[in-house]
């Protein structure tokens, strides 16, 4: 128990009209100022009605800033995350809003004060608690507009993350991992325009040999057109680590991460291993125009869903898995948002909110955000609403958002965004690839001189090009 | 005249069950594209709310079983509580206890979410692996309805067994609304988490056979059985398994 807690728990209670609320600690108060969420419900976290949620609003507008480096949410000697979050904490960064309470600091944050360069230069100075905390009290014009502001930019092979940019990932995903089938859904990406983010592929298979052999095949296609992007099979850090052993041509590790120690265990992974990845990686020098190496993804209730959740709401762990990215310099930060199911996040207006609110809560923490706009099938929602989502987080500045031939993921069985919906946000929004891509894009003949790529000329060049490699 | 642009990825869509090659409507998808999708999520919606026949499935099978439930009563609550359909009802607790004994495996078949799953994939399964058994002491099948995978963690704990493989539907994707999960643990007991289980996904008609699929899972069982665990550190030596891994849902 932090010395100052018994301060603030004669803080955590409010008048809304004849009623008085009262919050038992700070996490109930986070939870109860969520939007309503089934993550929260099945945790038995969220407010009980409406105007309790309000009330906990007002609760927590009025708390300090600062208090949320004494009040720790999880235990800081129970687990390495708060550890991480504490002890990186750069109060010099943090001085600007430290005298804020979290009320003001949702006002600062939307005003014109607070620009690009300067919520870059006070992001080492936010933990996530402090962040999870304001965006409870933003619509989600805010966080758009929050985010929209936060510029943050990475490097391997392209840069990405640049204003006027809005990356993609190819995901080119196969039930059997059959190399004829990943080819011919990358190369039908690439006629999109589709992954300058990465290049990724989610294996159905795991073992060591089967992700070398995936490696090797993405490697050879990227080399022979000469493709300013990086590829990735999205396999657990300890058999990339096994297949950089071996002289895999592997540029980026992937890893799913959670916001706490507990969670963390339960994907087989600790700090210590993120480390240990991070380090291989960056060994084989094999960025050209920087070395970010890592792809983290995440998503809202896996804390729960392995009970390591600390009985803290679902959007606030979340947030605390982007703490765990920030000190890899990841390139790709990825929140899963609709994959994880109906239990956690029911309907398309309880998605929509999360992705909205992880994009601009990681960017305010300076991690190069993107989304999976995405939905399965026993949740309440459709592509119409994953429209909504992308158009969204498109006005927002998400660097990346993730594709997939026709929405149809055909091995993790679950529907993100089309290669199609992809290029017509570029088009509708004037937004580019990254500047390395669209070169090569044009390079290629896919792309005319406005950026725009119109379909494909039955017998263009860059068709016979593509078709010569297709298998 | 037709908006619509001719693709010429079309001619691989025999390559993949992706949604390769379907063309554009300026930037947009053609209206028969867009059809198509329509009618394969309602498919899959349908298969997501559908019931196994459990009766039936037992009749088929060449080994004894026992029908159990998880604490979910129907669907809706199955879709809103996960830790409901992991947790066994608690009057199917003494039904196992009676059939316990000195087991090497349990299996366990669960609806999961497709029905249609279990249905089209759990009998063809079965009969190419149970003969392959080679002396392992199986327990009698679980068939369990409204159930997860960490179900069988307290099922194989009841009944005794060293080892659960764990039968369940996946979810169903827009491509294929029957495919099957199994995920393996050594040492089934409440509170296992995922990182300790092996997962071979994708058992369906375009992913992996019956005869594949039981191949992989003996391999992985003899190696679990050697080496005394299952999880991330059980690493894979051989092509077509996964480790845990993708539909987490379920879980």
């Amino acid at each position: 128990m932090g010395p100052g807690l018994v301060g603030f728990m004669a803080l955590y209670q409010t008048r809304l009209g004849a009623r008085s609320y009262r919050f038992a600690d700070l996490k109930a108060v986070l939870a109860c100022a969520s939007p309503r969420r089934s993550g929260d419900e099945l945790a038995g976290l969220a407010a009980q009605s409406d105007e309790q949620r309000v009330a906990a609003k007002r609760v927590l507008a009025e708390l300090p800033l600062k208090s949320f480096l004494e009040d720790l949410v999880v235990p800081y000697e129970d687990d390495e995350v708060t550890r991480l979050i504490i002890d990186s904490h750069d109060a010099q960064a943090f001085a600007p809003v430290s005298a804020m309470s979290v009320g003001q600091f949702r006002d600062y944050l939307l005003s014109y004060a607070a620009d690009s360069d300067t919520l870059a230069r006070l992001a080492p100075g936010l933990t996530p608690e402090m962040v999870a905390a304001v965006s409870k009290l933003m619509r989600n014009q805010d966080l758009i507009a929050v985010a929209a502001k936060c510029r943050v930019v990475t490097k391997f092979r392209n840069t990405l993350g640049l204003a006027g940019r809005l990356g993609s990932r190819l995901q080119p995903n196969h039930p059997t991992d059959d190399p004829m089938g990943i080819a011919a859904a990358t190369l039908d990406g690439l006629l999109y325009g589709i992954g300058d983010a990465v290049i990724g592929i989610n294996p159905a298979t795991d073992s060591v040999p089967d992700t070398i052999r995936l490696l090797q095949m993405l490697d050879e296609l990227r080399q022979r057109f000469e493709i300013p992007t990086q590829s990735c099979v999205l396999a657990h850090i300890t058999t990339s680590l096994r297949a950089i052993e071996r002289g895999a041509p592997l540029d980026l590790v992937f890893q799913s991460i959670a916001g706490s120690e507990a969670a963390n265990r339960g994907f087989g992974i600790d700090l210590k291993l993120l480390r240990e990845g991070l380090d291989a990686a960056r060994a084989l020098q094999r960025g050209s125009v920087g070395e970010d190496v890592m792809y983290f993804e995440t998503g809202q209730g896996s804390a729960l869903s392995a009970n390591a959740h600390h009985g803290v709401d679902q959007q606030t762990m979340e947030v605390r898995a982007y703490a765990v990215a920030r000190p890899f310099s990841p390139l790709l930060v990825n929140t899963v948002v609709g994959f994880i199911g109906p239990e956690y996040l029911f309907d398309a207006k309880q998605i929509i909110r999360a992705g909205l609110e992880d994009h601009c809560c990681g960017k305010l923490l300076g991690l190069p955000m993107g989304v999976d706009v995405c939905y399965t099938n026993h949740a309440e929602a459709d592509q119409d609403d994953m429209d909504t989502l992308m158009t969204l987080l498109a006005t927002a500045g998400v660097n990346f958002m993730i594709a997939v031939p026709g929405a149809d993921d055909v091995m993790l069985s679950y529907q993100s965004l089309a290669y199609h919906d992809i290029l017509g946000l570029r088009h509708l929004l004037n937004l580019q690839p990254a500047p390395e891509f669209a070169a090569w894009l044009q390079r290629m003949g896919l792309c005319d001189e406005h950026g725009r790529l119109p379909p494909p000329e039955a017998n263009s060049k860059a068709l016979r090009q593509l078709f010569a490699a297709a298998p | 005249m037709s908006g619509i642009t001719h693709d010429p990825f079309a001619r691989f869509r025999g390559l993949t069950r992706a949604r390769i090659g379907i063309g554009r409507a300026g930037d947009a998808q053609p209206t028969n594209a867009l059809l198509d999708f329509q009618a394969a999520h309602s498919r899959a919606r349908d298969a997501v709310h559908g019931a196994v026949d459990f009766h039936a499935l037992a009749a088929q099978l060449a080994h004894p079983s026992v029908p159990v439930r998880s604490r979910a009563p129907d669907r809706q609550t199955y879709l809103r509580r996960p830790d409901l359909g992991r947790r066994l009802h608690e009057e199917d607790v003494s039904r196992l206890q009676a059939l316990a004994g000195d087991f090497d495996l349990a299996i366990v078949v669960a609806d999961g979410l497709s029905a249609a799953a279990v249905s089209a994939q759990v009998p063809g399964l079965l009969a190419a692996l149970l003969p392959r058994l080679d002396g392992m002491r199986l327990a009698p099948i679980a068939l369990a309805a409204q159930g997860r995978v960490a179900l069988g963690d307290e099922i194989a704990e009841l009944l005794g067994a060293r080892m659960v493989a764990v039968l369940i539907g996946e979810r169903p994707g827009l491509s294929v609304a029957d495919s099957l999960g199994i995920y393996l643990t050594w040492q089934p007991r409440l509170g296992r988490v995922d990182a300790e289980r092996n997962c071979i996904s994708n058992v369906h008609g375009d992913g992996l056979s019956h005869a594949q699929a039981a191949e992989t899972l003996l391999w992985l069982m003899n190696e679990a059985r050697e080496r005394q665990l299952t999880g991330v550190d059980l690493k894979l030596e051989t092509p077509t398994v996964s480790l845990p891994s993708a539909p987490q849902a379920l879980t």
